[in-house]
């Protein structure tokens, strides 16, 4: 601690408080009596587990959430922050997890929207934002057109007009809720000098995250959450990563799952000049090649939006190719229904669990058989076999570790990572020969992560060929036999799994290995 | 070029377009009057739906309206006949009008709170209205009938001044837009207010954003229930409106369901006009020619071929056809024409678990 | 069946009957001056009319029941399709074009024997409502037409239909006002009483005919999958634009049958001006029967009554029979403002469910296409 009060951020005076606050949801307490505060020009790391309580306690913090208990201080006065309008009032701008842009709006309608300039009382005057605009937007060291479609941007982008949202309403506190989720580790470092120059302005920043060497890296101090509880503080010259993990999990993790050796047998999945277009009809996967062995995980790494949701739809059966072949073991399934897959013994996980995986109204026991139900044992003909299925429903629930109090309360009860395990447990089940998986772990807990990680290692050491597409980069790293990465609908690179680096792949995803900035539209957008 | 005309089937094609040309040339004027409470009831779904809230009850929001406009009208007037201002506006006609706006915003006030509070199905929300406007306009109407009272007439058209009549083109269109009562003209004005607005004002803008994306307008402090509650209200305005274009300015009387379907016209051409105020009223228009085509069949019948043809063709086909137009359009056009993103779903306010 | 779950099930709907009556009375009671002067005692004069012609005897019940069965077949129409997310508005649409071509087939047999002439008038009619309701389904499934606006459309279009049919190909030589001849031996045999036709079985065979298929068959599993999550449908193999269109067209049989029950088994023929909301009460059926099977059989049991017992209290009281139709609405509207029902009688809501009724589509428009 003597060392704490000696940072340079320690000495400045207190910019925001929040004493006590408690917030309880049905059947859980979101948070338990937080208490945080930040420092004027600090940024201050709010690390945890998803779940753990920083976004509630952030959304609190915006007026988004209403505390049961607790206070809030700003600058040593006690405020109350009923709505996001009280919030960007007392200078508070949040940039959330999940974009809060507005897809057919322009850039500028984005960043004015409840805070318009106006040219009478009731017409705005387009032109003093568009000069704004322009100016707040060389803080970036680039321009940026006011007048394009936000939904036209790249991911890196958006995150930068959520920021500007901010600076234009020249926050003094600014939280960002897993800004680098989306981001390639060049974007991370970009979004960070930003960060940094804002902080030397006197902005403070509250940073979430649950990456270790992030928040080690960006931040002056650290405040660690679990289960809705602050259980420690720290600062990153005398902390590491290994104590970090240990303090947000709660037990000692094993921060990578041990892998061991894969033994790659023949070609199972072979992809030739797979060309895929997406719905408005662009062409967005370009002409694919890669191949998937028996018995190894092929990990394509790519920034979200570079063609991957469009590739794995092609593959499931959800999406008709433009032109190209797949094959499965020698046979042609390009093209082949859903049910055709499954019927080959193809397992799919797809990203979307509330969407695609599971039927959220229904129970655990249908949800179960959700891509078996037509076969026996599950039915008969036309008639369903309720007890085969409630058989198969309780099987899945106890080999993977599904916490449920029954197998009859609907799928919309379970945690998002006990769904998950469902869904896993489903498409696992038997002998398989393919094994697709999109995002199987987005937004999971630790310890769920853990387990299906340890799933998918077991599934390939069983045989079967794991096709694993995923945003996280990490997941790729640590799971992969060989990594391919998609850029702008391609296949740019092919690299050894054990000896790829995030830097070296990160750069490949941001630009897809040629030189110059990343372009601001996105591949597609009109 | 003669023969072209006696080949079967191009020939009796293009002689139907050539009728609908004329018709559409000789009753510019009947067109936008039969459009108009399909472009108010657009009008009002387009400030429901483009703040996020889905209103299948515009049929019965207008019926409603209709009644209680004629009603009031009636009651006022006493039977005693008022002396007419211009345009046949008299003080009854304008308490029915009032009152009739009062209905449209008092049913819309039902529909916001079920749909916005209480977050029903807002599909079923509207239907239920519809079923209930129907019902109790239907029992209440027989009710009266037993004692009838006399009806306090109706808006009259906007006289053109003969002078600018007759001179060629711009007589036609002054004839055209302006020989209209003053619901229709309300109607043509407001088309255009509302037009600009969306695009250039702060409620505009405030509202696509709501209707897009709710989340995102309240994370920069917009109240996304009042904006909601206040178009939902303002809309009420517009059935309203519709809705005494029925009783007070197209014809003096009520007649039970009335609205004839007009309100979910009102959605297709909403649909078709792609939630813009002047795409919905330029499909209201097309609705308004099926509409219009049918009159000028039975009382203006083509010549030639294309007579014999039509004269051989069922009365209903005539009738049924805005209706027929309806699904047509909706199956061709709907794949294109995109909604906002939000609309149809609740709002709520407070963020769940992370 | 679990009777706690039936209780819980049907508390709400109960309590937006009584709250319905209530209002109902107030309309009674308001527009009492139009009639003969305020009258306080109206509703209860009317009210015990309805509930006398709805049950008063042997004919009454008998009276109920057939009044009840085109309700729970065009209530089922209505819910099993809420139950693959469609809101099937077309039932009255279905049930006329049914009626019309039982009418039809009717009198093109109405001298052939009957066992030869009921049932293909039957087949006629639930094949033509189907047809017709299959439609609205295919312009959903394939165009993205949503069906809440194309099924009003059809209704409206039926309409005339029937209209150009009865007045023009069909019309009955020498008859006082448009209409069909009789139907003579397709006419359907009188069970009990004295008009409880045959019709009235079919709503008593299809009500579990709809629980078993929905709830214990692979293909009622599929729709009401597509219900409740039209992708998830699309990922587990389904085929979520053939289910639509089948399910409407299943739907629209019921409701063609229904229409087939009234015209052989009631009028023996179709008039021009047929003025019948079966369909329309089809939406109230299901949804005070919350779209389940046996739930829609007791709403239509209870919505038959009060059309059972509407000409007594026009009679008695003097009330037209409209008011069936107020009442009706009114339900509708408190059971859907259930959180007002729930605040009046300080129930306390159980735990956050999503019924599956909330699937039902939420929006119309150009997201509506189901990718194949």
């Amino acid at each position: 601690m003597s060392q704490a009060a000696s940072s340079p951020a320690a000495s400045k005076p207190a910019a925001l408080e929040m004493r006590g606050v408690t917030k309880r949801f049905p059947g859980v307490v979101a948070n338990d009596h937080i208490d945080l505060d930040v420092r004027r020009g600090e940024i201050h790391a709010l690390l945890g587990e998803n779940g753990a309580g920083k976004t509630t306690l952030m959304n609190i913090l915006y007026g988004l959430v209403t505390p049961d208990e607790g206070e809030i201080l700003l600058g040593g006065k006690t405020v109350t922050i009923a709505s996001p309008a009280d919030a960007i009032s007392q200078g508070i701008s949040m940039v959330h997890q999940h974009f809060m842009l507005v897809p057919v709006l322009t850039v500028a309608e984005n960043i004015l929207l409840g805070e318009e300039p106006m040219a009478n009382a009731v017409i705005m005057d387009r032109k003093a934002a568009h000069t704004r605009i322009r100016e707040l937007g060389r803080f970036f060291g680039t321009e940026i057109d006011p007048d394009l479609r936000v939904a036209s941007l790249s991911v890196g982008w958006q995150q930068r007009v959520e920021i500007l949202k901010a600076l234009y309403r020249n926050a003094d506190i600014l939280v960002l809720d897993e800004p680098t989720a989306v981001l390639t580790p060049q974007e991370t470092k970009e979004i960070f000098t930003v960060l940094r120059r804002l902080t030397a302005e006197g902005t403070s920043i509250i940073f979430i995250s649950h990456k270790l060497y992030e928040v080690l890296e960006i931040a002056d101090r650290i405040t660690v959450i679990r289960r809705g509880k602050v259980v420690g503080s720290r600062i990153p010259s005398e902390t590491d990563e290994d104590d970090l993990a240990e303090l947000m999990v709660g037990r000692e993790v094993q921060l990578t799952v041990d892998r061991g050796e894969s033994h790659p047998a023949a070609v199972t999945l072979s992809v030739s000049g797979l060309t895929v277009s997406d719905d408005r009809g662009h062409e967005v996967v370009h002409g694919l090649d890669f191949e998937v062995k028996a018995g190894e995980v092929f990990g394509i790494a790519g920034v979200a939006g570079n063609g991957q949701d469009e590739l794995v739809e092609a593959l499931a059966g959800l999406r008709r190719p433009a032109s190209g072949t797949v094959q499965l073991a020698g046979r042609s399934i390009t093209g082949a229904s859903p049910r055709r897959l499954h019927n080959l013994r193809v397992g799919f996980v797809p990203a979307d669990r509330h969407r695609y995986g599971l039927v959220l109204v229904f129970p655990l026991t249908d949800n179960s058989v959700l891509t078996s139900y037509y076969r026996a044992p599950y039915s008969r003909g036309l008639v369903r076999d309720a007890d085969a299925i409630l058989r198969h429903a309780e099987q899945v629930i106890n080999d993977f570790d599904v916490r449920t109090p029954s197998p009859l309360v609907h799928a919309s009860t379970l945690s998002g990572g006990n769904q998950q395990k469902l869904i896993v447990g489903r498409e696992f089940f038997g002998d398989l020969r393919l094994l697709v998986l999109d995002q199987p772990t987005r937004g999971l807990d630790v310890g769920s992560i853990e387990f299906i990680h340890r799933q998918v290692i077991a599934k390939r050491d069983a045989g079967t060929a794991v096709l694993l597409i995923s945003a996280e980069l990490d997941e790729v790293l640590e799971l992969s036999d060989r990594i391919g990465v998609m850029y702008r609908g391609r296949l740019v690179a092919v690299m050894d799994g054990r000896s790829a680096t995030r830097e070296e792949v990160g750069l490949l995803m941001a630009t897809g290995g040629r030189e110059g900035p990343p372009p601001i539209i996105a591949e597609g957008a009109a | 070029m003669d023969f072209i005309l006696h080949v079967p089937v191009i020939g009796l094609l293009l002689q139907f377009i050539g009728y609908l040309l004329s018709v559409m040339a000789t009753n510019g004027s009947l067109i936008i009057t039969l459009s108009t409470p399909i472009a108010l009831g657009a009008l009002c779904g387009f400030m429901n739906e483009r703040s996020g809230v889905v209103n299948i009850g515009i049929e019965g929001m207008m019926l409603f309206a209709a009644f209680v406009g004629w009603y009031v009208a009636a009651l006022v007037n006493g039977g005693a006949p008022s002396n007419p201002g211009p345009m046949g506006i008299t003080l009854p006609l304008l308490v029915g009008l009032l009152a009739a706006i009062a209905a449209g915003v008092a049913v819309s006030a039902l529909h916001a709170w079920l749909s916005i509070s209480v977050r029903a199905n807002q599909i079923i929300s509207g239907t239920i209205i519809n079923i209930e406007a129907l019902a109790i306009t239907g029992y209440l109407n027989l009710l009266i009938s037993q004692n009838p009272i006399p009806s306090a007439g109706n808006f009259q058209s906007f006289v053109v001044p003969h002078a600018a009549a007759s001179v060629p083109i711009l007589g036609w269109l002054l004839t055209t837009f302006l020989a209209h009562g003053p619901i229709t003209l309300t109607m043509l004005v407001l088309v255009i207010v509302l037009q600009v607005l969306l695009f250039r004002s702060r409620w505009g803008l405030r509202t696509r954003a709501v209707g897009e994306h709710p989340r995102a307008a309240e994370t920069l402090g917009i109240d996304v229930i009042r904006l909601r509650y206040r178009n939902v209200l303002l809309g009420g305005v517009l059935a309203g409106l519709g809705g005494a274009w029925f009783t007070l300015e197209y014809i003096g009387t009520f007649q039970g369901g009335m609205t004839g379907g007009r309100g979910y016209i009102a959605l297709a051409a909403l649909i078709f006009g792609r939630w813009t105020p002047i795409g919905a009223f330029g499909a209201a228009l097309v609705f308004g020619i099926a509409d219009t085509l049918g009159q000028a069949v039975s009382f203006n019948p083509p010549t030639g071929d294309l007579g014999a043809v039509l004269s051989g063709v069922p009365e209903q086909v005539f009738s049924a056809l805005p209706y027929l137009v309806t699904i047509i359009v909706l199956a061709g056009v709907v794949g294109r024409s995109i909604p906002p993103a939000a609309d149809g779903q609740p709002y709520e306010r407070e963020a769940k678990a992370t | 069946m679990n009777l706690r779950r039936a209780r819980d099930a049907a508390i709400i709907p109960a309590l937006s009957i009584v709250l319905a009556l209530v209002f109902g009375s107030l309309i009674m009671i308001f527009s009492s001056p139009l009639i003969l002067g305020l009258d306080l005692t109206l509703p209860l004069l009317a009210y015990k009319a309805l509930v006398e012609g709805a049950f008063g005897s042997f004919g009454a019940v008998v009276s109920t029941i057939v009044n009840a069965s085109p309700l729970i077949l065009a209530g089922l129409a209505v819910g099993v399709a809420f139950k693959a997310g469609l809101f099937n508005i077309g039932a009255q649409g279905q049930f006329l074009t049914g009626g019309l071509a039982a009418a039809a087939v009717g009198v093109w047999l109405a001298h052939a024997p009957g066992p030869v002439a009921i049932p293909l008038a039957l087949v006629a009619a639930i094949l033509v409502g189907s047809v017709y309701g299959a439609i609205p389904g295919f312009l959903k499934a394939y165009t993205g037409a949503h069906e809440v606006v194309t099924t009003i459309m059809l209704n409206y279009i039926a309409l005339y239909i029937v209209a150009y049919v009865v007045t023009g190909p069909l019309r009955a030589v020498g008859a006082t006002f448009a209409r069909t001849p009789d139907v003579g031996n397709a006419t359907l045999p009188i069970l009990v009483g004295a008009n409880g036709h045959l019709g009235i079985l079919f709503a008593f065979v299809a009500v579990p005919l709809a629980w078993w298929l929905l709830y214990r068959s692979t293909i009622g599993f599929e729709i009401r999958t597509v219900g409740a999550g039209p992708d998830a449908a699309r990922y587990a193999g389904m085929h979520p634009r053939l289910l639509i269109v089948v399910t409407m067209a299943f739907c629209g049989g019921l409701a063609g049958l229904a229409g087939s029950g009234e015209i052989l088994g009631l009028t023996g023929f179709m008039p021009a001006g047929y003025s019948t909301n079966v369909g329309f009460d089809g939406i109230t059926v299901a949804l005070l029967g919350q779209a389940h099977p046996i739930g829609i059989m007791f709403a239509g049991l209870l919505l038959g009554a009060m059309r059972a017992g509407a000409p007594l209290m026009q009679i008695e009281a003097g009330v037209p029979s409209q008011m069936v139709d107020v009442l009706q609405g009114a339900i509708l509207f408190f059971l859907t403002a259930e959180v007002l029902v729930r605040y009046l009688f300080r129930i306390r809501a159980k735990s956050a469910k999503v019924a599956e009724l909330q699937t039902v589509a939420s929006s119309y428009g150009g997201q509506a296409t189901p990718a194949p």
